[in-house]
């Protein structure tokens, strides 16, 4: 299969998933999923540069703050493509067991404000949002799940 | 799959430095850089160049102690300058409005003179 003959309900087999720990630089082993597929639908560098940069701040973001209790984050990459005119797209879901949070309480940070304040961290949201196309974001009392698309 | 930062102090001249990483700038690797940073701003060298050249992959907690050493370099009356990131970076360095107080440049050469003084 050739990447501009993506049907447009991509068959199962272009996803993969993986389920990686709670553990210092395992969003690394993330990034090499982003990278093999988004070489695989022909999407250029820079763009899959930026999506291993969102993958690698929604997996930090479930480590630092959803208390997982299975210690766990699982991911799902997924190649499809849409009829609409966007076509061809790389779409991660990544999904924790946490605590969850509000998104719609979310404070985006500002530099001028962290520059004077102790509180410095809280980017990945913003990072996600500003780096992928489309941003997804479905919290509760039983996990978080981000599913963020990135067209080619 | 250690992606360990290393940084390494170039001196050129009495008032700057540079520091080339190499690796990932995650909470570990911003660590590091802040260690060799704070000893030059000990030492009172506050105009200093991150060369990025062998960086490929920075995550926000990384970036958020770039972001303590830029805070300390300007209470200093220091400057701080970002040279040879990759595009991704560069872009996430937009985003965080990190360029608003920190220079990026492609390469050292104009930083290392924007740093001296000699260029605006």
């Amino acid at each position: 299969l050739k990447s501009e003959e993506l049907p447009a309900a991509m068959p199962e087999s272009r996803e993969v998933h993986l389920t990686i720990p709670v553990a210092p630089e395992m969003e690394i082993a993330a990034t090499a999923q982003v990278a093999a597929l988004g070489e695989w639908m022909e999407m250029g560098r820079d763009k899959i540069d930026e999506v291993k940069m969102a993958v690698v701040e929604a997996c930090i973001n479930a480590f630092e703050h959803s208390a997982t209790p299975d210690r766990k984050v699982a991911l799902a990459f997924r190649i499809g493509s849409e009829d609409a005119g966007r076509g061809a797209y790389l779409e991660v879901d990544v999904t924790d067991a946490g605590h969850g949070f509000d998104p719609t309480r979310l404070r985006t940070p500002e530099i001028a404000t962290a520059l004077k304040s102790s509180r410095k961290r809280g980017w990945g949201i913003k990072i996600i949002q500003s780096l992928m196309d489309d941003v997804r974001i479905e919290s509760g009392a039983h996990g978080t799940r981000i599913v963020m698309r990135k067209y080619r | 799959m250690s992606e360990t930062l290393r940084v390494v102090v170039d001196r050129p001249d009495a008032a700057v430095a540079v520091l080339r990483t190499d690796g990932y700038i995650n909470n570990t690797g911003g660590e590091e850089i802040a260690k060799e940073a704070y000893a030059l701003l000990s030492g009172g060298v506050n105009r200093l160049l991150l060369d990025l050249e062998k960086t490929k992959i920075v995550n926000s907690i990384g970036i958020s102690i770039l972001i303590e050493i830029l805070e300390k370099l300007l209470d200093q009356g220091g400057k701080l300058a970002f040279c040879r990131l990759t595009p991704t970076i560069e872009k996430t360095f937009q985003i965080m409005g990190l360029a608003q107080y920190a220079r990026i440049f492609p390469a050292p050469e104009p930083a290392l003179a924007w740093l001296r003084g000699e260029s605006e």
